[in-house]
């Protein structure tokens, strides 16, 4: 994990909704010279609906993309959680044989899955970061997801009820972390449009454990846990009645401004939620 | 001369229904050295029994084969037939028409009965070269091991002092009692645990015929059956147990604090300590890595850097009889021994595994184990059950059943047996100590065989009013002083959600530490979770596959009280057996070397599975090997392992089973 290029994959997610993902990636890629490059004609994975329809193609498509990374001879890099899982799962499936001959054939590419599948958070728990602002007084709650996590014996990730990793790269860019129960939770995830309901619930339910456990902000890995925590808290208002305001940024943005991006470079102000007056009053803006 | 009498059985018709036994018996007639042939109804029986002594002395037999059943079957009945008839018994085979013909091929007569004269002819060949064998007698030290001091280790200690022999008891800890003494009352008639424990825990203190080593492991075992050694070892304690009168001025004033294993860390010991009160022996130990006096002599040791820690020694100023030691060290014993019992017992299942639980992060998460040590009257809190956190009663309790049992994903998927049962004892208590406890059991199945267990459920859930909800807790987590369970509900088809004080986990049962260690200094059997394996499960319970070692209790599985006591009986009764022999008549189908043509290269020892070879050095300074007759089994791997050919196996020697399997491809 160590190596010092990586293939990039950014998948649909972080080229629309979570462009600041992507951007804020870069810049603490370019940062830590990591150098990110790009698969070549990459396409969607798959994620969020492929599994639910047609297990077939739920594989061949993350196989498409392991198979194009396994041709630059590079480990991949993934950010989005959901894409993260989706490649693990395919070369979970590709282990066997057969499933990889048919496969392989299926996508027109040679594929021998060797390709290694890094999350992003994997790749730079094992760097550096030289700290330019820590983010003193910053009160943190990580949030996971459960894609990530689960199932470990395909994603191989961390401890599924109370994973570290993102609480220790927090703590080295100089944040506290709060300590609670609700890092892995389902935030409702692709439900929105379904069944908005659920994903009101769920996901203020997130949000409240945060705000008890006196976090000031969350940090996530994970665009469509961003977009539920995020864009959901104004209808949280109207159903809950409760008004959070409580900001919701990917760790790379937190990191970055940790190692001296200026907030705008970050995309930090693309949130529903402002982060400014939270981060002017830490002193961190 | 070899006069071979061939007796062929009919089974009634097992044998008879399919094999033509008169061509057999006429094949047989016609066979080198056969005098003399004859078929029966059944052979085994008193008549055909007498046929074949009368047709020994007749026709001067002085060998003879029997096509019938499996030689496990009737072999030994055979060997005792013969030997009334002045034979020695080792001069008889056995051809197996049974299992290996007519059972086999039975609807293929010509088939099944060319194969029986088949197996009629390689038996006659092996049989013609069979020497008299004869069993060697060997003495008993008429002393049992047993090894733990549970329930099951106490009864079974016990029940062979009383019968008048020998015994040593080795626990490994300060004092004997086991699990049994950390419990609070006992399903399913909640009697008190050490009322009905301590008496025979005194008993084993004062026996006569039992000394009692504690604070002490067995290290290694050799021998065999009726002639064991063990090296025993004595850890030091510091304390002079021959002065000491227990008088308990040094556990009072000892200023030292560590966890204390006995009350499973929700309570705290001294570093000079009995484990419990009721302790046997009443006398103390001490633990050199919580002790002041040893941590300052670490420093000391350690170069005298930094802070010098106090040197305390208030335990020696206090005692009245100068019994503390501080030169005492660890000290090897060896012992001999007839026989051994194992009843190690176990320990719970670790359930950090189960995150989801909380077990470890939030303190109000305990195990079941824990809880008895809460609710025992002698226990941290003298008996009044509090939530670790805050010290407050809890009103509403959480059990999560099969923590570690029935679980494949953890490796565990075997059913704990007692978990149930004390779950339902657990919330039954509960309610007695406090009528506004309110207990929730979270199960897959409520487990309740055995003799007024149902009943006993039954009383949870209509006088305690325990609530039962059969399914799976998915996360437990804080919330406003509480803890927060959800689970679901698998009757109802719905998730369920419970604020509670407390959340105890029925962690499951697996073996003690070191189980798999002792296991292979006593060249007994251990499965895939590490309990010990009996030589029988349905008929040799407590025996295991070697002789002279026998097992009781918790060791080789789940089991309550109940069972490991009959177990230590059960094991008792064995041992007791053995030891009123005199002598033991050794099995003389064994391993024999050839010492001229051993050359010494020991390949045998290697592949050896009963550790039944040592070696010997000849005047000429040749090593070679000897067989250990106590404890070869006769299973051959030595033989065909041995390259200068110097091995054979007693009744079955080279030369006969190339005779027999000649006579087969002929
Ligand atoms: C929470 C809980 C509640 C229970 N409640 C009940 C109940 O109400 N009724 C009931 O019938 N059963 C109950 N049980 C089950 C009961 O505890 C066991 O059936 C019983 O204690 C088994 O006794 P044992 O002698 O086999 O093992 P143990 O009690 O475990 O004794 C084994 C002994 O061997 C010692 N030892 C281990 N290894 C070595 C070694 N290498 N050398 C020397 N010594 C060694 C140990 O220190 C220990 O003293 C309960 C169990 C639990 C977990």
């Amino acid at each position: 994990m160590s190596a010092s290029s990586y293939a990039y994959y950014p998948g649909c997610a972080l080229q629309g909704t979570a462009r600041e993902y992507d951007v804020s990636t870069r810049q603490v890629c370019r940062r830590l010279d990591i150098e990110l490059q790009e698969l070549k004609e990459w396409a969607c994975c798959g994620a969020s609906s492929a599994h639910s329809l047609d297990r077939r193609l739920a594989v061949a498509l993350p196989a498409r993309e392991l198979a194009i990374a396994e041709a630059t001879g590079l480990p991949l890099v993934v950010a989005c959680a959901m894409c993260y899982s989706r490649l693990r799962f395919a070369a979970h499936e590709l282990e066997d044989e057969a499933k990889l001959r048919e496969i392989s054939s299926l996508i027109e590419r040679e594929c021998k899955n060797t390709t290694q599948v890094w999350h992003l958070l994997q790749v730079l728990d094992a760097r550096d970061i030289p700290i330019a602002r820590p983010l003193r007084g910053l009160r943190v709650a990580c949030y996971y997801g459960c894609l990530l996590v689960r199932p470990t014996d395909i994603t191989h990730f961390d401890d599924e009820d109370n994973p570290q990793v993102m609480d220790g790269l927090m703590h080295r860019a100089g944040a506290e972390t709060v300590e609670w129960a609700f890092k892995t939770e389902c935030c409702g995830a692709g439900m929105p449009f379904a069944r908005r309901d659920i994903v009101l619930k769920l996901s203020h339910r997130i949000l409240a454990q945060a705000r008890g456990a006196g976090a000031d902000c969350l940090a996530v890995a994970c665009p469509m846990c961003h977009s539920n925590l995020d864009m959901q808290q104004l209808n949280m208002k109207s159903v809950f009645k409760d008004d959070f305001q409580i900001p919701v940024l990917y760790f790379t943005q937190l990191l970055g401004l940790a190692l001296g991006f200026s907030p705008k470079e970050l995309h930090i102000n693309k949130h529903f939620v402002d982060a400014m007056p939270l981060l002017r009053g830490k002193g961190l803006a | 001369m070899a006069r071979i009498g061939v007796f062929i059985c009919h089974c009634g018709s097992n044998i008879a229904g399919t094999v033509d036994i008169p061509r057999v018996v006429a094949e047989a007639q016609k066979l080198p050295m056969v005098v003399h042939a004859e078929d029966n109804e059944y052979t085994c029986s008193e008549v055909g029994q007498r046929s074949l002594r009368e047709a020994i002395q007749e026709h001067r037999l002085n060998r003879v084969v029997i096509g019938a059943c499996s030689p496990r079957m009737h072999e030994n009945t055979f060997r005792n037939t013969v030997a009334s008839a002045g034979l020695n018994p080792y001069l008889l085979e056995m051809a197996n028409l049974r299992e290996h013909a007519s059972w086999v091929h039975g609807d293929q007569r010509e088939a099944a009965t060319v194969k029986a004269i088949d197996l009629i002819r390689a038996a006659v060949a092996k049989v013609a070269r069979a020497q008299p064998l004869f069993a060697r007698q060997i003495g008993v030290t008429k002393r049992a091991l047993v090894i733990g001091g549970g329930i099951a280790g106490i009864q079974c200690a016990l029940d062979i002092a009383n019968a008048g022999f020998e015994v040593v008891l080795v626990e490994r800890t300060p004092s004997i009692g086991g699990r049994m003494a950390q419990l609070d009352k006992t399903f399913p008639t909640l009697d008190c645990s050490a009322c009905i424990l301590t008496p025979k825990m005194v008993e084993v203190g004062q026996h006569p015929r039992i000394r009692l080593l504690t604070y002490a492991e067995v290290k290694e075992v050799r021998g065999f059956v009726g002639n064991f050694e063990a090296d025993i070892l004595q850890k030091a304690r510091h304390v002079d147990h021959d002065k000491c009168l227990g008088c308990g001025i040094c556990w009072q004033k000892c200023p030292a604090r560590a966890p204390s294993e006995f009350d499973m860390g929700v309570g705290q010991r001294t570093a000079i300590y009995i484990p419990f009160a009721q302790a046997v022996p009443g006398k103390p130990v001490i633990d050199r890595e919580h002790c002041r006096y040893q941590q300052y002599l670490e420093w000391q040791r350690a170069g005298a850097e930094g802070k010098k820690p106090p040197e305390c020694r208030i335990c020696e100023k206090l005692c009245p009889v100068g019994a503390i030691d501080w030169e005492q060290r660890d000290e090897m014993i060896t012992e001999e021994f007839g026989a051994i019992v194992v009843a190690t017992g176990y320990k719970t299942f670790d359930h950090s595994v189960y995150g989801e639980y909380g077990g470890g992060r939030y303190p109000d998460v305990i195990t079941s184990l824990q809880l008895e040590r809460l609710m025992s009257a002698s226990g941290p809190t003298l008996g009044e059950v509090t939530r670790p956190s805050d010290g407050q009663p809890p009103k509403t309790v959480v059990f999560i059943s099969c923590v570690g049992s029935r679980d494949d994903s953890v490796g565990r998927p075997y059913c704990s047996k007692v978990c149930c049962m004390y779950l339902a004892k657990q919330s039954i208590m509960l309610k007695e100590h406090d009528p506004e406890v309110q207990s929730y059991i979270f199960y897959i199945d409520i487990r309740a065989g055995g003799k007024n267990y149902e009943e006993f459920v039954r009383r949870a859930q209509e006088e305690a009013g325990t609530v039962y909800i059969r399914g799976r807790v998915s996360k437990t987590y804080p919330e406003k002083g509480k803890l927060i369970v959800w689970g679901e509900d698998s009757l109802m088809g719905r998730p369920v959600q419970i604020a509670a004080d407390l959340v105890v986990l029925a962690t499951g049962i697996e073996p003690s530490e070191g189980a798999i260690e002792l296991a292979q200094t006593l060249h007994i059997s251990y499965d895939v979770h590490s309990f010990l394996v009996e030589a029988h499960p349905k008929l040799r319970p407590v025996e295991t596959m070697t002789d002279g070692v026998f097992l009781a209790g918790t060791a080789m599985g789940p089991m309550d009280i109940p069972d490991s006591v009959a177990q230590g009986s059960a094991a008792a009764a064995k041992v007791c057996g053995l030891l009123s022999k005199d002598t033991l008549a050794l099995e003389p189908m064994v391993a024999n070397v050839n010492a001229v043509k051993c050359v010494g290269c020991l390949l045998c020892q290697q592949v050896c599975p009963f550790k039944a070879i040592d070696t010997e050095t000849l005047r000429d300074g040749r090593i070679v090997v000897r067989i250990n007759e106590g404890l070869c089994k006769g299973c051959g791997l030595c033989v065909s392992a041995c390259r200068p050919g110097a091995m054979n196996l007693r009744g079955f020697s080279n030369e006969q089973l190339l005779a027999q399997v000649k006579a087969l491809t002929r």
